[in-house]
C-alpha cells in the first residue's frame, strides 16, 4: 500500500516538477543575470552554468549558447528540481560535504590509453559551481563532479586548462530519441563529452564507451566507510562473545542481538529450516550491509551516498545470491525447473521455459525493488528540498523561498522518517527474499517422493 | 514525456550499473561475507545457539528441580501426616493399655485385698480357735490346778487322766 502511494507520488512531483520548470523558463532566463542565491547556497542548478557564462565568458559566446539551447529546447537559466535530484543521487568521483568536494582517487581505463591513476583533485575541482573541473587529464574531465572523457580521440592527453561544460539536449537516432549530450569548452572550440561504460547495454542511454571508470568514487568510498565501520562492530563484538562467553550481552550487544535473532528466527529457520546454519553468514551479510547503506545513505549533509539506490549494487547483490541459490540447488530443485513432477507432458513445454526464465527474474525483480525503493526515497527527499528553489525562482523570490522552505522541511522531515522505516523494511525484505530462494532450492521434497 | 527520454534526458545515472562501481561493489560483499561473515557472523552465531541451548538446559533442570522439589514436599507431607497418624494411634494404644493395666491392677488390688481379708479372717478365726484352745487349756490347766490343788488332798493320781480326758473332750467340742 506504501509503495503504491510512493510510487505515485513520485511520479505526480516528477511530472508536475518538471511542467513547472518548463513552465517558468523564459522568465527565469530573464532573471538569471540576477542570480544571486544559487551562488550561495550550494545546489545544483542551470542557473550555476548560465551565471558561469555571463561571468567568465564574452558577450558573443553567451549570445550564440543562449541561440543554441532555445534550439535544443533547454534553458540553461531555468532549476530543474529532477535534474537536481538525480544529480545528487548520482555517483560522482568527489565527496561532497557541504559546500566542499573533497577530491577522490581516480582510476580510469580507455582502450586507447591504458590506465589513468591520479586524484581528482587534479582537475582543479571548483567548490563555488558544484565540482566542475578546469582542467583535462588524459582526455578525461570533471563535469559536475563526474569524471567524462572527451570523445575526439585528437584532443590532447595530457594536462591541459579547459572551459566551461555545456550540456545540450540532442537528438541521437532516426527514432527522435532525444539524449543530454555535454561539451568542454577547449581552444575556443566545443568538445563531445563521454559517459563511463555502464552494464545496461544502452537500454537506458548507456553502453560501452570510450572509458572504464574504476575509480574510488562517492559511493565507493561510502562503502568502504560503511565495510570497515561493521567489520569493526561485528569483529569486537564477535571478540567479547569469545573473551566471555555465556555472560550476559552489554553495550552493541544489546543492540545487534535481537537483528540477528530476528534474522535466524523469522527469516533463515522458518525459509530454509534445518540447514539454515550454512547460510546465516551469507543472510545475516546482506541484511547489516543493505540496512547500513540505506541508513547512511539518510545522513544529511555527509555526501548523500546513494548506493542501495543504485542499480550496479543491487545487480551485484542479486548476482551473487543467484549463485549461491543455483550451487545450492539439490535433485528436487533442478527437477522442478526442467521436469516438473505431477503434471501431464505437453504443459511442461509451457512450464519449463517459464521456470528457466524465473531464475534470471528473481535476481531482477529482487534488485530492481531495493534500487527503486531507495531511489524513490532519495528522490522524493530531494524534490521537496527542491521546492524552496523552484518557489524562490532561483533567488529572484526570496519570500517565497522562506515560505517553501517551511513547508519542504515539513515534508522532507515526514518522508525522512518514512524512509528510515524503509531502510529497515528493504534490507529485510531482501533478506527474506534470498532465504525463501534458498529454502527453495535446498528443501527436500518428502511429500512428493512418498507420491511417485 | 514517455519515461524512456526522462531518463535518456537527464542523465539517470543511477538505473546504469557502471562497471567499476559494480566491480569495487563485489570486492565489498565478497570481503564482508567471506571475512566478516566467517570471522564475526559464523561465532556470534555459534555464541547465541550456545546460549539460547544453555538457557533452555537451564530452564529444564530448573523444571526438574521445582518438580522435584514439589514432589519431594508431598513426599515430606505425606510421611509427616502418617506419623501424626501413628503418633495418635501410639497414645491412643497407650492410653488403653494403661487403663487397661490400671484396670487389671484394681482388679488385682481388690482380689488381694479380699485374699488378705479373708486370709486374716481366717487368721483370726485360726487365732481366735487357737486362743480359745489356749484359752481351754489354760482353763483346763488352771482348773486342773485349782481341781489338783483342790483334789491334792483327796484325789489320787489316776484321776488326773480321767480329767485329762475331759478337758480334751472340751477341745474336741
Amino acid at each position: 500500500m506504501y509503495k503504491v502511494f510512493k510510487n505515485s507520488l513520485f511520479v505526480a512531483i516528477f511530472s508536475v516538477t518538471r511542467l513547472f520548470a518548463q513552465q517558468h523558463a523564459a522568465e527565469m532566463g530573464a532573471n538569471a543575470g540576477q542570480d544571486t542565491l544559487a551562488h550561495s547556497v550550494n545546489i545544483p542548478s542551470g542557473a550555476h552554468s548560465a551565471a558561469e557564462e555571463v561571468h567568465g565568458a564574452g558577450p558573443a559566446v553567451m549570445d550564440a549558447n543562449h541561440a543554441e539551447h532555445a534550439a535544443g529546447g533547454h534553458e540553461e537559466a531555468e532549476f530543474k528540481a529532477d535534474e537536481a535530484a538525480f544529480h545528487h543521487i548520482s555517483d560522482l568521483n568527489v565527496y561532497s560535504i557541504g559546500p566542499w568536494n573533497l577530491p577522490l582517487p581516480c582510476m580510469l581505463y580507455a582502450p586507447n590509453k591504458g590506465w589513468s591513476l591520479f586524484s581528482s583533485s587534479k582537475f582543479g575541482i571548483d567548490n563555488a559551481h558544484h565540482g566542475s573541473g578546469h582542467k583535462a587529464i588524459d582526455g578525461y574531465v570533471l563535469n559536475h563532479g563526474k569524471v567524462m572523457r572527451v570523445k575526439d580521440p585528437n584532443f590532447p592527453q595530457t594536462e591541459v586548462e579547459v572551459g566551461h561544460f555545456t550540456t545540450r539536449e540532442e537528438v541521437i537516432d532516426e527514432k527522435g530519441t532525444k539524449k543530454d549530450v555535454s561539451y568542454v569548452e577547449y581552444n575556443g572550440a566545443e568538445y563531445a563529452l563521454e559517459h563511463q561504460s555502464t552494464a545496461d547495454g544502452g537500454l537506458f542511454g548507456g553502453g560501452i564507451t570510450n572509458f572504464y571508470d574504476f575509480s574510488i568514487t562517492k559511493n565507493v568510498a561510502g562503502m568502504f566507510l560503511i565495510l570497515a565501520l561493521l567489520s569493526w562492530l561485528f569483529l569486537s563484538m564477535a571478540k567479547k562473545y569469545k573473551s566471555a562467553p555465556g555472560t550476559a550481552p552489554t553495550g552493541i550487544q544489546k543492540l545487534i542481538e535481537p537483528l540477528i535473532m530476528f534474522i535466524k528466527e523469522e527469516v533463515a529457520i522458518p525459509f530454509i529450516g534445518a540447514k539454515h546454519e550454512r547460510f546465516m553468514p551469507l543472510l545475516l551479510s546482506l541484511f547489516f550491509l543493505i540496512l547500513a547503506l540505506n541508513l547512511f545513505g539518510q545522513i544529511p549533509f555527509f555526501g548523500g551516498t546513494n548506493v542501495t539506490g543504485n542499480l550496479g549494487f543491487t545487480v551485484v547483490l542479486a548476482i551473487i545470491v543467484t549463485l549461491v541459490v543455483n550451487f545450492n540447488g539439490n535433485k528436487h530443485y533442478w527437477q522442478h525447473i526442467f521436469n516438473m513432477p505431477g503434471i501431464p507432458g505437453w504443459v511442461k513445454f509451457l512450464i519449463t521455459p517459464i521456470e528457466v526464465l524465473s531464475i534470471f527474474i528473481k535476481p531482477l525483480t529482487l534488485s530492481l525493488r531495493l534500487f527503486a525503493n531507495i531511489t524513490a526515497g532519495h528522490i522524493v527527499i530531494l524534490v521537496f528540498i527542491s521546492l524552496i528553489f523552484m518557489f524562490g525562482k532561483s533567488g529572484a523570490n526570496p519570500g517565497a523561498a522562506w515560505g517553501a522552505s517551511v513547508a519542504s522541511v515539513l515534508l522532507a522531515l515526514f518522508i525522512s522518517a518514512i524512509e528510515l522505516l524503509v531502510a529497515f523494511i528493504q534490507a529485510y525484505v531482501f533478506t527474506l527474499l534470498t532465504a525463501s530462494y534458498i529454502g527453495a532450492a535446498t528443501e527436500e521434497h518428502h511429500a512428493h517422493e512418498a507420491e511417485h | 514525456m514517455n519515461l524512456l527520454n526522462i531518463i535518456f534526458l537527464l542523465e539517470f545515472s543511477v538505473i546504469k550499473p557502471a562497471f567499476g562501481f559494480m566491480f569495487w561493489a563485489t570486492v565489498v560483499f565478497l570481503i564482508f561475507w567471506l571475512f566478516v561473515g566467517k570471522l564475526a557472523f559464523k561465532p556470534i552465531v555459534r555464541a547465541l545457539n550456545q546460549r539460547a541451548d544453555d538457557i533452555q538446559t537451564s530452564l529444564d533442570a530448573a523444571k526438574t528441580a521445582r518438580e522435584q522439589m514439589s514432589q519431594l514436599k508431598a513426599e515430606n507431607e505425606k510421611i509427616m501426616a502418617e506419623a501424626r497418624d501413628e503418633k495418635m494411634k501410639i497414645i491412643k494404644e497407650a492410653k488403653e493399655a494403661a487403663n487397661l493395666i490400671i484396670n487389671e491392677s484394681k482388679e488385682k488390688a481388690k482380689e488381694e485385698a479380699n485374699r488378705i481379708m479373708v486370709n486374716s479372717k481366717n487368721d483370726i478365726e485360726n487365732a481366735k480357735k487357737a486362743a480359745l484352745v489356749d484359752i481351754k487349756n489354760q482353763v483346763g490347766v488352771m482348773a486342773l490346778d485349782i481341781a489338783e490343788k483342790v483334789m491334792r488332798k483327796d484325789l489320787a493320781s489316776s484321776q488326773q487322766d480321767y480329767v485329762k480326758r475331759l478337758v480334751d473332750e472340751i477341745k474336741m467340742n
